[in-house]
């Protein structure tokens, strides 16, 4: 355990943002910690927030695991947290800014055209088409772990449509009922701004044809998507609604709602389905999940979607690498938070790295997201290994690798008590008119002891996450 | 020359339906190949929604109308004056990247019978003009121009492998065959008018389709591989994309489960001015 | 409101009022199997009973002959029956889970609770079921989501969706059963006060959950014209057709209100109730009971095809 860097603990001494909390657990006995946690349960049930796992099968209605103790961050901390990541959401936006217009990072050689313009993720149908203030990606999560008390490293970049907020919200509502006490000792900075935020981000990126209060509504797949709890949530929150494709349609120059007064116009979609079934006329033909005709509003000016059609170009894996050298290239600075050091497999050199060390080696497909499909060397066993190294060597583009991180931990409420489990962060940056970053995020956990996978497909866990105010 | 096209695109449904929403890119290109005289659109049902430039430089028009309908018309007349430049895609602005063509989509995905057509035929060939002009006589010669053998959803792999079809075929065949040697290509559909009214083809295929491919240094240039020859004045350039579906002049969506039959008159006439 | 929203809380009440009126055959049918009298006797009433359920066809697909327990397990439990109390409350769920937001905690827990406790039923043994059990778990479950609803949603827009639902579908219900039986209702003097007739009235007014009710209304002797007045004209009885006609009609007006637009949907619920307020029971046999009732049905289904277009379908200028 010695080799992971502890949150709470350096050596004996309890690290000044957790100096509160030794008290608190060392004064909750056995039988009240699992009543709260039947109470946190209880209280996430009624709420109703579920998480159904894709190709997982089983119960819909399962509970993503709370753990009551919290990750905590100062103020000092969070500033440099927050630096790092305002910094990378500009550059990503200006990275998607600068390749759907004249590409100027590729014509001056800072990122190859080919793992741009051949990419899944690029689309064509928004070339030359800019977006209200040039944001493409309105709501950007980054994936962040610690490896030590200064040492933060990006993991990965999410410009589509992060989900997970929902969590950070009710984690913390959860928290404040449960241990209200907790929350007048330590001074913790809120979340709830998160809801009012977004809302305005949206509004703020109203199109140029909107010329009154934008009418904003959030576009989901429907209740059988993993997410709709989420979806539903915000909608409820921003007081917006909730609309699937086949309330929308369009006429002349804009996007309508169906509601029982008849078409009402809509000017901002903040959209939970994927880019290619958006639009039937524009991308699948088969698509019923999308609005046909909802591409030409959009490049014509009538409609604003959020994120862009065409986001997911900055967060692929393989475009990954090159975000510190577009921090370099938009905002001519040096990156505050680092990328964790990745071999592209499709170059040689790295396949042979990767190929020589895959025991030691996180391997992950370029495209594949929520912890499946991937290798953790360190953890799998040799055949494991083995029948991995087949799938690499026949499509060595499809994956990159990295060295297994030393991820931090954080005290976790286990079976024996309270015991280190590894956690990542999540926070989610905002990006319309203004750039903003609620102080806060999501931390998973995994719960199992030793692991590093915190996905909730995989058996991770959440927790409240809290910066302490000065 | 001066090429007069009418072209008037009928869709009828067998029950009324709900709404019928639609992407026209029916506007002629503006490249130093073609100048408008007149040019107009019109449609029988509903109001024109938003228009816009795509980032291939083509003209994009939107258009809507709410039912009960059972039909709609879009009817296209003008006059384009026009210039051989070779198929040289000369004085057209673009901000797409040519890289951006070298991605497969389901009827232009290249097997292993376009792979080996595609390398048989540049075998030798050591410039990319040469090799492009070397494909195109290829797949003209494979591909035997019979209308009727394929439908609207058949591939370049089946096109070869039936060894006939029409001007749909031969373009996704063109355009396969290029991305197998790593050049950009791209459907163009346009009109192709004929001199005499009874040259029996091109009245078939007065809406016509060819194929464009990036050749470094000289930038896109047409191949028209039905026809085995680049786009000369007799062609009207509308708009291209990845495959038939990207580049096609009307593509729409009804709202409401009914059966669409489709009725298409076509004439397009070149003449000397 | 979307219209997608309007029309699920319009199925919450439609079907949450369709597994009530199942339950209640349900009760009528045990009841029957209780009487003295000819097999047949028994067979004709619970297919008189299927089909006011609009089971009839489904179920002589799949079981053939009526036996009381397929009979039972089809109507309460079998999810191929679109009408049986375990579609109507799952169906009632899942349109509540798509509008969450816009019912109350109390409304979503009402609902909630009658599914998971449903799921639970499926799983007990049926000899452990008693017939009223089932029945009396059923009106509870249908009278906690109505009261819930009552107590809690705001009077908005919601609201009257909602009671477009329970009054379209009741009125339809109350005019089904009445026709699959309205036979019993001619007024043919040799049958009149005899033991058969009176069962048969019995369970009717039984079905419509209305024969303690019906006394208090009236006292005296039960007879076809009062039955008939009770059940189509009386304003007091709660499933009378008046009384859904009055329903929808002022739910209709409110959302015109709203709205500040009407339409054709207001006048044909209003001139469906002036109908109904000025027609004497001498009217309804004059133009034949079962002409009336074929009448009364299509016109409280073009009233919900209706609803459809102006405020379902969001395609009304």
């Amino acid at each position: 355990m010695d080799a992971f860097f502890n949150e709470m603990f350096d050596g004996g001494q309890v690290r000044a943002p957790y100096a509160r909390l030794g008290d608190w657990t060392g004064s909750m006995p056995d039988e009240l910690r699992h009543l709260k946690q039947a109470e946190a349960e209880a209280l996430f049930r009624r709420i109703g927030i579920t998480f159904a796992v894709y190709g997982e099968g089983g119960d819909p209605d399962r509970l993503i695991p709370f753990d009551m103790f919290p990750r905590v961050f100062t103020q000092a901390e969070w500033r440099r947290l927050e630096r790092g990541i305002l910094q990378r959401t500009r550059a990503l936006n200006a990275f998607l800014a600068d390749v759907y217009d004249r590409g100027e990072i590729i014509r001056a050689g800072r990122i190859p055209a080919d793992l741009v313009h051949r990419n899944e993720a690029f689309e064509p149908a928004v070339m030359g088409i800019r977006p209200p203030r040039g944001v493409y990606s309105h709501i950007v999560g980054i994936d962040i772990v610690r490896t030590g008390p200064d040492d933060f490293f990006v993991l990965e970049d999410n410009c589509r449509t992060p989900s997970g907020v929902s969590y950070m919200l009710e984690n913390r509502e959860i928290m404040m009922r449960l241990f209200p006490a907790l929350f007048r000792e330590n001074r913790i900075e809120p979340v709830d701004g998160y809801s009012e935020a977004l809302r305005r981000t949206l509004a703020s990126v109203a199109p140029r044809k909107c010329d009154r209060e934008p009418t904003i509504v959030i576009l989901t797949p429907g209740p059988l998507n993993s997410a709709y709890y989420e979806h539903s949530f915000l909608a409820d929150l921003m007081g917006v609604e909730l609309v699937e494709g086949q309330d929308l349609f369009v006429e002349g120059e804009f996007v309508w709602m169906r509601t029982t007064r008849g078409p009402q116009k809509v000017d901002v979609i903040y959209r939970r389905v994927d880019d290619h079934f958006i639009d039937p006329l524009c991308f699948r033909a088969d698509s019923m999940l999308g609005v046909a005709g909802l591409m030409d509003v959009y490049r014509s000016g009538g409609v604003t979607i959020a994120s862009a059609p065409g986001a997911g170009v900055a967060d692929d894996k393989a475009v990954y690498c090159f975000v510190p050298e577009m921090i370099r290239f938009y905002l001519g600075e040096e990156p505050v938070l680092n990328n964790v050091p990745t071999w592209q497999c499709g170059k040689r050199d790295d396949l042979k790295y990767v190929l020589d060390n895959l025991a030691d080696l996180v391997v992950k497909e370029v495209h594949g997201s929520g912890g499946y499909g991937m290798l953790v060397g360190p953890k799998a066993t040799a055949q494991q290994v083995a029948s991995f190294r087949e799938r690499l060597l026949a499509n060595p583009a499809n994956y990159i690798a990295q060295p297994t991180l030393s991820l931090s931990t954080c005290p976790t409420f286990v079976e024996e008590g309270v015991a280190p489990r590894h956690v990542d962060l999540r926070p989610y940056c905002l990006v319309g008119e203004q750039i903003k970053l609620v102080p806060g995020g999501l931390t998973r956990v995994a719960l199992t002891e030793g692991s590093l996978v915190v996905n909730s497909s995989q058996g991770g866990g959440v927790k409240d996450t809290w910066v302490l105010a000065e | 020359m001066i090429v007069t096209v009418e072209h008037v695109t009928t869709y009828h449904y067998d029950r009324p339906v709900r709404g019928v929403v639609q992407s026209h890119r029916l506007t002629p290109t503006r490249f130093d190949g073609q100048t408008v005289l007149d040019w107009s659109v019109e449609v029988s049902e509903g109001t024109a929604g938003g228009g816009f430039r795509d980032g291939a430089g083509d003209w994009v028009q939107s258009h809507s109308a709410h039912g009960p309908l059972s039909e709609i018309t879009v009817s296209v007349h003008g006059r384009v004056q026009t210039q051989d430049l070779a198929g040289v895609l000369r004085g057209h602005r673009e901000r797409m990247p040519a890289a951006a063509y070298l991605r497969d989509t389901a009827p232009t995905r290249a097997d292993v019978a376009l792979t080996e057509l595609a390398r048989a035929a540049v075998a030798g060939a050591t410039e990319d003009l040469d090799r492009a002009h070397r494909l195109c006589a290829a797949v003209a010669e494979a591909i035997a121009y019979r209308p009727g053998v394929t439908e609207a959803h058949t591939t370049a792999a089946e096109a070869l492998r039936l060894g006939e079809g029409v001007c749909q075929d031969h373009a996704h065949a063109l355009i396969a065959t290029a991305r197998v040697l790593d050049l950009p290509a791209r459907y163009v559909s346009g009109y192709l008018g004929g001199e005499d009214a009874d040259a029996q083809g091109a009245a078939a295929e007065a809406a016509h389709a060819w194929a464009e491919i990036w050749v470094a240094g000289l930038g896109w240039i047409g191949f028209d591989p039905a026809n085995a020859c680049c786009p000369d004045a007799r062609y009207v350039r509308l708009g291209s994309g990845l495959d038939a579906a990207g580049a096609a002049p009307i593509r729409g969506v009804a709202r409401g489960g009914a059966t669409e039959r489709m009725d298409v008159t076509v004439s397009v006439r070149a003449t000397q001015q | 409101m979307l219209s997608r929203t309007a029309e699920n809380l319009y199925w919450i009440a439609r079907y949450m009022e369709r597994a009530e009126k199942t339950a209640r055959l349900l009760e009528v049918g045990a009841r029957i199997a209780l009487m003295p009298g000819g097999i047949d006797g028994y067979r004709n009433e619970w297919d008189a009973l299927l089909r006011a359920a609009g089971s009839a066809e489904g179920f002589h697909a799949k079981y053939g002959d009526a036996v009381q327990r397929n009979i039972e397990s089809y109507l309460f439990f079998d999810t191929d029956n679109s009408s049986s109390i375990a579609s109507c409350i799952g169906r009632a769920r899942e349109n509540g889970r798509v509008v969450r937001t816009a019912l109350t905690t109390q409304v979503w827990d009402a609902l909630n609770t009658a599914f998971q406790e449903l799921r639970e039923l499926q799983r007990t043994p049926r000899s452990e079921l008693p017939l009223s059990h089932m029945v009396d778990w059923t009106l509870r479950h249908c009278a906690q989501v109505r009261g819930a609803i009552e107590a809690t949603q705001l009077r908005n827009d919601n609201w009257d969706f909602l009671h477009l639902g329970y009054f379209l579908e009741r009125g339809d219900n109350t005019a089904r059963l009445l026709d699959v039986k309205y036979f019993v209702l001619l007024p043919r003097l040799d049958l009149v006060g005899s033991g058969l007739d009176n069962y048969q009235w019995t369970t009717l007014l039984r079905a419509l959950s209305a024969h303690r009710a019906f006394h208090w209304a009236y006292g005296g002797d039960v007879t076809a014209h009062k039955i008939a007045h009770f059940l189509i004209l009386n304003p007091q009885c709660p499933r009378s057709l008046r009384t859904c006609a009055q329903g929808m009609s002022d739910h209709l007006d409110r959302l015109a209100r709203g709205y500040q637009r009407s339409s054709v949907v207001q006048t044909r619920a209003r001139t469906l109730l002036g109908e109904l307020a000025e027609m004497t029971v001498e009217d309804v046999f004059e133009e034949g009971l079962h002409e009336f009732l074929t009448r009364y049905i299509a016109e409280v289904g073009a009233i919900g095809r209706l609803v459809g277009e102006v405020y379902l379908s969001g395609d009304i200028r």
